[in-house]
């Protein structure tokens, strides 16, 4: 039987603009303060997993080891698009698991403040001014514009209205309904990038990016770092009870590609592998979507989150736009989803998110989560995607004692 | 007459404008790209089949940001060609919400790209309302 794993100390910098710090500088801060959290220090760490994809190094971790402690274990340098911090969370995981060693830790960090539109090169030059093939469509000119879209907010639209179309009522307003929701969330989160409520009326009326996604409707480019520290069960047990009664059981830890699908290399399907990876996460946990106190899913854009209730199994098959009306994922409701404010508030510094979501549920389980605190949480799940795709679900649980 | 090129490789040129799949001998999973094996079934074999002109819209947006160069607003779609999903624009078409419908037939067009100094001109593809 495989080791149990719980994340021993957790932590996020505020996200947002921070000018003065670099990636080391802010991935360090994370660091530390988890490794403070968790209550031991790097002497104690026997595995490192990093991801940053503006860290400008193949050996990030090692540059970030230079700064808190150079102790000689193994580093591993992660990416994996946006799932990149959860994929370094599921490396230190494994490593437990496998026995290698009892503690690790995960960092992401990105430094993306004023970044602007993600996924879609520009028009390159024409070179020597005739016409020449490139790449595997054999394009004589760049295809952005003139065969659809490569854009994010252009992708996560269509698989917005996708949705709509095989299901029916997934209309602009509803779509930005949500953002409402999460903008509303977010005005309880001293960390996140954007803190303010919008009306529904300022969200429609924005700038529009993409059709039917504006601007607060889309993630928010930003700077932040996030770390936790993981600890094998049997380490655990022979910890203070401070540090058992405030570590959080990681119940399930799933990382999942894309299966072959009909016409998921025409248009992502980001909707199978991460039901698929949900579905794993609940038969490791036992514990299913109905269980949940919370839920922190990758909302990169208002369109993507309605998809996800139906893809995390929030909702029957076909019912997330009635699931959402029903109110069931404001903080008040039965599934409260994305109480930080989600990416489309607090921010989306891409390789910190799939570790940030899991402090933000750490902090709700151990009942620290101050002024947006879901009362009682027990259980919560965080997931990310990263585009290509790579889907992270983890299931948490508070400590029994 | 000038010469006239495809914009990418599965597009075909000539009276009627036609696109091109690959199609896996072994599953019949289809593709618009240079594969190397199918991602469905690994076999190595793929045979030229042509898609179906018209279709209809399975999902869209309307890009109202892009990066330079590109212009803007423009209907980005994926089109159902008979159960082939093939990524294009919307053309001849105002690009606005209210005259794009999902499951709304269109067909296949072609679109100049430009010339280049040798005067041999790129020829792309969308889709325009039936």
């Amino acid at each position: 039987m495989a080791q149990d794993v719980w994340i021993l100390g957790i932590s996020m910098t505020r996200f947002g603009k921070h000018r003065d710090k670099d990636n080391i500088d802010l991935a360090a801060e994370a660091a530390a303060a988890a490794l403070a959290d968790a209550g031991v220090t790097m002497r104690d760490v026997g595995v490192l997993a990093t991801g940053s994809l503006t860290g400008g190094s193949s050996s990030f971790g090692q540059l970030l080891q230079k700064q808190i402690g150079q102790t000689g274990i193994p580093v591993f340098n992660v990416a994996n698009a946006c799932a990149t911090g959860a994929t370094a969370l599921r490396v230190a995981i494994m490593a437990i698991r496998a026995g290698e060693t009892d503690i690790g830790m995960a960092v992401g960090v990105e430094k993306l403040a004023g970044a602007g539109l993600l996924g879609a090169p520009g028009q390159a030059p024409a070179g020597d001014g005739t016409w020449s093939r490139r790449g595997r469509f054999g394009a004589v000119a760049p295809l952005e514009g003139r065969v659809g879209t490569d854009s994010m907010p252009g992708v996560f639209a269509q698989i917005g209205l996708e949705y709509g179309h095989r299901y029916g009522g997934a209309s602009f307003e509803l779509f930005a309904r949500i953002a409402e929701k999460n903008h509303a969330h977010s005005t309880l989160n001293p960390l996140a990038a954007y803190s303010r409520r919008f009306t529904l009326d300022e969200i429609m009326n924005d700038v529009m990016i993409a059709y039917p996604n504006t601007r607060p409707m889309c993630s928010a480019n930003c700077d932040g770092a996030a770390a936790a520290v993981v600890v094998s069960g049997s380490r655990l047990r022979r910890m203070s009870p401070e540090q058992r009664r405030r570590a959080v059981k990681v119940s399930a830890s799933v990382l999942t590609s894309d299966p072959w699908q009909d016409g998921c290399q025409v248009l992502p399907d980001v909707n199978t592998l991460t039901r698929s990876a949900a579905t794993q996460a609940y038969e490791q946990a036992g514990i299913g979507p109905q269980e949940l106190d919370l839920v922190e899913l990758h909302d990169c854009f208002a369109t993507a989150e309605l998809v996800h209730y139906d893809n995390l199994m929030l909702c029957a098959p076909g019912e997330a736009v009635g699931f959402f009306e029903s109110g069931a994922t404001w903080r008040d409701g039965k599934t409260p989803v994305n109480v930080s404010g989600g990416l489309e508030s607090k921010g989306h510094p891409i390789a910190a998110t799939g570790i940030a979501n899991i402090w933000e549920i750490c902090h709700h389980l151990r009942g620290e989560a101050g002024d947006r605190q879901i009362a009682g949480a027990r259980v919560g799940l965080a997931h990310v995607i990263g585009l290509g795709s790579a889907c992270g679900v983890h299931v948490l649980e508070k400590a029994a004692a | 007459m000038a010469e006239r090129i495809p914009l990418v490789d599965y597009l075909v040129l000539g009276g009627e404008p036609q696109l091109v799949a690959q199609e896996c001998e072994q599953c019949s999973a289809r593709f618009f790209d240079r594969r190397n094996a199918c991602a469905s079934c690994g076999a190595a074999a793929f045979r030229a089949v042509t898609v179906p002109r018209e279709g209809t819209v399975h999902t869209f947006s309307i890009v109202s940001m892009a990066p330079p160069g590109v212009p803007v607003p423009f209907v980005a779609a994926v089109v159902d060609c008979g159960g082939t999903r093939v990524r294009g624009c919307l053309v001849n078409v105002e690009p606005r919400p209210e005259n794009v419908t999902l499951g709304m037939k269109v067909r296949l067009t072609t679109v100049p790209v430009g010339a280049d100094s040798a005067g041999v001109e790129a020829v792309g593809y969308g889709f325009e309302p039936v």
